[in-house]
């Protein structure tokens, strides 16, 4: 409509100072949102990042067995002593069929059988204690990337080979082509030539983890060819706990997400984000506020010509759209403001926290879907703001009003 | 000659409920002809005001019939009265109202854009054209503020004239004017009354410019006298 759009465009620049008041508003609060969000998002997409390159998604073990305590005759009756087996016998026999299985269920991106143990590596004199993972290499690193943690060597595992973390390889004195001895819990040893030195970003898997040939560890820890875990990869890193729960009733086998192997960085994460909302929820607020009260102001200051304007027999709706169209405007235009000074802001954030070798902090995520989504909140917040001084315009008397 | 208005027994009365009920019209018989050039007087109190509101349908009556054009308006809603207005009525008032915000030909434009929500080109003619007629023809595209007082309050009347209405209702329209300028705007009103063919109702504390009028319509204690 034509009478809304000049009336409003005219008021708003009319009311010059005004106008840049509301503006101002809405910019600093656009930009406190869109730089918390960006910081926030790109926070945790990092913190996920790290924690998530070296693990599952979704962890399957065989589920623990507990010792079930038989009705005894007697006074006493015990209603639980339930105490852990030990795990020893607790494999996957069939390990095929159950990656077949898990593999069926919609959802699973990857998975990869693993036979991991304890044991001990040896060299010259000096053990360590380390985890023995026994992969079939090509399964796992769909589940696992690991082309991008090599530092030395090449990324192969040939029989007899095996992939050690980068601090295992600094203690024992350990590059590409030397060989080491490992023993496991069971007593058995394999000597092995390490092919590639990997780094997790992680100290304990960089001190403990070998990877070795699937083959290589189940004998060395006397498996057979039973398997110890399926290791899952998900297409959706969020919806994790519902897909372990779907494995645990395809398979079986209990099932562990990603996010209750990490619950403390779940917890921490989640209150990050209900903080982040707080903020982003009450600056909105503010802003909203800031608009009404000046829309207000400005209802007043102009109620002549709105009872000039309704004399002349403009309809209520008309006056009403007028400043609903205020308020969409400074919302649209303080949000555009406002994505650009958050966004200069965030990036201006990456550039000054820094690590000491100079690389950022972490990466800040601006995506087109927070500008877009933050412009139509804020458009929708501005029309939400301008209802109460649109209505009160809408409703003045205009013999009233012209009397003033 | 057709009527363009008529009151018959119209009565106003403001407050009741708790506050006392003050009747400032006690029952108005009025008839204004079509073209008609009439002046309105009355001292202060004497429920002038008042009486131009509800010809003005800014207001209803408490009491008593309205008809505006042929139509009956005394109990039309709001909706209804603010689509006659802009149709049938033009308003002239004493401090001119023009919109800051707009050059004199848009505030010439300002009831066509109110009414149907956008103008087309021969409004524009008919706006320019009223604007030259009336010696605005180099200040149409300047803001009320760089415009003299007669000339805002030329550019109100032109205004109030833009929709082709059947009444134009003029609020002491010379009053905030020195007395030159207001024999300037009192003429041209005449002139636009003969030429537009559109009835003028003007409200009036000067004696010598309603002696000028057709027609003089005295109120006093909310009563016509004659």
């Amino acid at each position: 409509m034509r009478f809304i759009w000049t009336v409003a465009w005219r008021l708003l620049r009319e009311g010059r100072f005004q106008t840049a008041l509301i503006l101002g508003g809405v910019t600093v609060g656009v930009a406190v949102v869109v730089y918390i969000t960006a910081i926030v998002n790109g926070l945790q997409a990092n913190i996920i990042d790290r924690t998530l390159s070296a693990q599952a998604h979704v962890v399957l073990r065989p589920a623990e067995r507990l010792n079930q305590r038989g009705s005894e005759p007697g006074d006493v009756l015990t209603l639980a002593d339930v105490r852990k087996r030990t795990q020893r016998e607790a494999t996957v026999a069939d390990a095929a069929t159950v990656l077949a299985t898990v593999r069926a269920v919609p959802g699973v991106a990857a998975a990869a059988a693993l036979a991991a143990g304890p044991g001990v590596a040896q060299q010259g004199g000096v053990r360590k204690a380390v985890v023995l993972l026994g992969v079939d290499l090509a399964g796992y690193q769909q589940v696992i990337r690991l082309d991008d943690k090599l530092r030395e060597g090449v990324l192969a595992l040939p029989a007899g080979a095996a992939l050690i973390g980068s601090e295992l390889a600094a203690d024992l004195g350990l590059s590409p082509g030397s060989r080491l001895r490992l023993q496991s819990a069971q007593g058995e040893t394999l000597s092995v030539r390490v092919a590639g030195v990997l780094d997790y970003g992680i100290q304990d898997l960089n001190r403990r983890r070998v990877l070795l040939p699937l083959r290589d560890a189940q004998s060395l820890l006397g498996l057979g060819l039973d398997v110890t875990e399926i290791d899952v990869r998900a297409e959706r890193l969020f919806e994790a706990e519902a897909l372990a729960a779907d494995l645990h009733r395809a398979t079986g086998l209990a099932a562990d997400s990603w996010q209750v192997a990490n619950g403390q960085l779940v917890t921490a994460l989640r209150s990050q984000s209900a903080s982040s909302l707080m903020i982003r929820v009450f600056v909105t607020v503010a802003v909203a506020l800031g608009i009404a009260s000046v829309l207000v102001v400005s209802v007043v200051q102009r109620q002549r010509e709105i009872g000039i304007l309704r004399a002349m027999g403009t309809p209520r709706q008309r006056i009403l759209g007028v400043f609903l169209l205020q308020g969409a405007l400074v919302g649209f235009g303080g949000s555009l403001l406002g994505a650009g000074l958050g966004g200069a802001l965030a990036v201006g954030f990456t550039r000054l926290a820094r690590n000491a070798d100079g690389t950022p902090l972490f990466p800040i995520v601006l995506q087109a879907e927070l500008f877009v989504s933050t412009a139509l909140l804020a458009t929708a917040v501005g029309v939400l703001a301008a209802w109460l001084p649109a209505l009160r315009a809408a409703r003045l008397d205009p013999v009233e009003a012209i009397r003033g | 000659m057709a009527e363009v208005m008529r009151l018959q027994g119209v009565r106003k009365a403001y407050g009741g409920g708790a506050s006392p009920l003050v009747e400032v019209l006690h029952g108005i018989d009025l008839t204004l002809p079509e073209q008609a050039f009439a002046a309105l007087v009355g001292p202060s109190g004497s429920g002038k005001s008042t009486l131009l509101n509800l010809i003005g349908l800014l207001e209803l009556p408490t009491a008593g019939e309205i008809w505006l054009a042929g139509e009956p308006v005394h109990a039309a809603t709001d909706t209804v009265r603010t689509a006659l207005r802009n149709r049938y009525l033009g308003f002239v008032f004493q401090f001119h109202h023009l919109l800051p915000a707009f050059t004199a030909e848009e505030n010439v434009l300002m009831p066509v854009l109110a009414g149907r929500g956008s103008v087309t080109s021969d409004d524009r003619r008919r706006a320019r054209a009223l604007l030259e007629r009336t010696g605005l023809g180099t200040h149409a595209h300047k803001r009320p503020v760089q415009l003299s007082g007669g000339q805002q309050q030329r550019v109100a009347i032109v205004r109030a004239l833009m929709n082709r209405p059947r009444l134009v209702l003029a609020d002491e329209p010379t009053g905030n004017l020195d007395s030159h300028t207001a024999l300037d705007v009192f003429a041209l009103l005449r002139e636009l009354n003969r030429e537009e063919g559109t009835a003028f109702l003007i409200v009036t504390h000067d004696p010598a410019l309603a002696a000028r009028c057709e027609r003089r319509i005295a109120i006093r204690d909310g009563r016509l006298i004659d």
